[in-house]
């Protein structure tokens, strides 16, 4: 059986197996869903092709979503990648920002993307796998391989308890796992053992930990589509530590459960309601009533003598009448 | 039913966001497909944070393109609003400011009208563009989708146990795969009436082949969602 409830047990089928992420993850769907190798190989293209239009459209286009809020910042970062001498990342990382941030835009305007876990964390695994992918100039199997060990890896946080629901643990449950996905996939197209590639994306997950949910209007845009951006760039860190030799201290099924113990703590204000965190700042708040949305209540602007965790300060904050 | 990789990998669907837009959508598909023929007339009346920020996260273009059968992935689904003027389908949008308690955040109730019909669905998108149906003309049901499953076959159906068994003979017959299988009866009529969602990803079933689905003892009808919009 190729099942794992978990990153431990994935890993331990690697090394029974011999087998890197990848391949476990295709005959784990072969076996499960009674499909052929290729059925599945073209259903992970179709994802791959679709990234890729996406990310093409994306870095041209200048057009502004509906409010005007995102558009055009993937082209900026996308044009200065020939000039990166003067840049602080290297031109792989600055190409992986700008491809984030095309999935994202294209995203906010209505084009087709992979919602992968979801559509607000969409732009991280293809941003990374893409633009390692140009650099390496490795090949087509490889890039497919790794979009394969990164879903594997949402199989195994799915499994193990965790969720790609913003509104149950924030964005680290959208960026955040978007970024271990990522540091898991690029690390195998990088040569990295199974190890390797669960300890990237435990220390990717950790840098994200905790990260509210938070969107101005509720819409997929600030601060969304430069998260994944960042979020990058932090899936690309995490690799080549772990390429390394450094190693997370907490193992990656640990970090995923890190994660539901601090969304069990996160007020609902962070939480996908857009009544908290960014959102309710000064600049959110202007831009809320400019799309004409209805204003905040009063209670969740009241946050300063509010107990840390409550969403309001009217009573113990158990949100049972909320 | 276990975790895909193509449920981590996926949808692939037009954006902005999978629960607003996707799962709006395919709540709209899944009501059209329990709708008999066209509808003329169509009312949304949205509620929760689908009242608030529809028209950011384009709920509304996707809800109307659901109705018209268009999948989560077509980019025609921006158009939406111009393809219903083409097929003269006349749609509202109802924001409803106060609170239904017992309906989930994104909740949309979708009244289909034509001159001979008329049928009302709740739903709700309940996350990663995952939908629950939760009421079909008032009697309460309980049918969980994905958005990028396609769920292509809502067969209608008396009560009998043995109803469905010809009609499974014959998909395997066709070799069309089913993924998954729901069924729900309404237990207040009389005779029992039941609705059962066929999952049948990836397989296109022929305008005739549905006919002769229909054509099978104890079945009341058979409404396929595949793709059908004109490019
Ligand atoms: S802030 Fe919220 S809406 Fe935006 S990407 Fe993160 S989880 Fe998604």
């Amino acid at each position: 059986m190729y099942q794992f409830k978990n990153c431990q047990e994935l890993l331990d089928l690697c090394k029974k197996e011999k087998l890197p992420i990848s391949q476990i993850a295709i005959k784990r769907e072969m076996q499960i869903f009674g499909k052929s190798r290729p059925w599945v190989r073209n259903k992970m293209k179709k994802v791959r092709d679709t990234m890729e239009e996406a990310i093409e459209l994306g870095v041209k286009s200048t057009k502004k979503s509906k409010y005007g809020l995102v558009g055009g910042d993937a082209r900026k970062v996308y044009k200065t990648i020939n000039r990166s001498s003067n840049m602080l990342h290297s031109k792989v990382a600055i190409r992986a920002m700008a491809y984030a941030i095309a999935t994202n835009e294209q995203n906010a305007r209505m084009g087709k993307i992979v919602a992968f876990p979801t559509a607000g964390g969409s732009g991280v695994v293809p941003g990374v796998l893409f633009s390692t992918h140009e650099h390496m100039k490795s090949s087509k199997r490889k890039m497919l391989n790794a979009l394969f060990t990164a879903s594997a890896l949402g199989i195994a946080i799915l499994k193990h308890g965790g969720t790609f629901s913003a509104a149950k643990a924030g964005c680290q449950a959208e960026v955040g796992i978007g970024v271990a996905m990522a540091a898991a996939g690029v690390t195998e197209m990088r040569g990295g053992t199974p190890e390797q590639c669960l300890n990237a994306s435990a220390l990717g997950l950790k840098n994200m930990l905790g990260l509210a949910c938070d969107p101005l209007g509720g819409l997929v845009e600030v601060p969304c589509v430069k998260r994944n951006a960042i979020g990058a760039t932090i899936a690309m860190a995490a690799s080549d530590m772990s390429m390394m030799g450094v190693e997370s201290v907490i193992p990656m099924d640990e970090v995923v459960e890190a994660m539901m113990n601090i969304s069990a703590g996160m007020s609902e204000t962070i939480r996908e309601t857009a009544l908290g965190g960014l959102a309710i700042t000064k600049t959110g708040l202007k831009l809320r009533e400019k799309m004409g949305l209805p204003p905040v209540p009063k209670k969740y602007l009241d946050w300063k003598n509010r107990k840390p965790g409550n969403a309001s300060n009217k009573c113990g904050g158990c949100n049972g009448c909320g | 039913m276990d975790v895909s990789l193509f449920d981590v990998a996926g949808p692939i669907m037009v954006g902005p966001s999978s629960s607003h837009t996707a799962g709006a959508c395919k709540i709209g598909q899944m009501a059209r497909a329990l709708f008999n023929g066209t509808p003329k007339e169509v009312e949304f009346y949205l509620y929760g944070s689908f009242a608030t920020v529809y028209q950011g996260h384009a709920t509304d273009r996707a809800l109307l393109a659901g109705v018209m059968k268009l999948k989560t992935s077509d980019a025609h689904l921006a158009d939406a609003f111009e393809i219903a003027e083409q097929k003269k389908i006349r749609y509202k949008f109802i924001p409803v400011k106060k609170e239904v308690p017992d309906y989930h955040p994104n909740t949309v109730k979708i009244i289909l009208k034509s001159k001979k019909n008329r049928l009302s669905v709740i739903g709700s998108s309940i996350g990663g563009g995952e939908v629950r149906i939760n009421y079909i003309n008032d009697i309460p049901v309980d049918f969980e989708l994905m958005a990028g499953r396609f769920f292509s076959l809502i067969i209608g159906h008396s009560s009998e146990e043995a109803s469905l068994e010809p009609l499974f003979e014959k998909l395997k017959e066709w070799d069309c795969p089913i993924t998954d299988s729901q069924t729900i009866c309404n237990v207040k009529d009389a005779p029992k009436s039941c609705i059962t969602a066929l999952n049948i990803e990836d397989f296109y079933l022929k305008l005739p082949q549905v006919q002769a689905l229909e054509k099978l003892p104890g079945i009341e009808f058979v409404r396929a969602l595949t793709k059908l919009v004109p490019k």
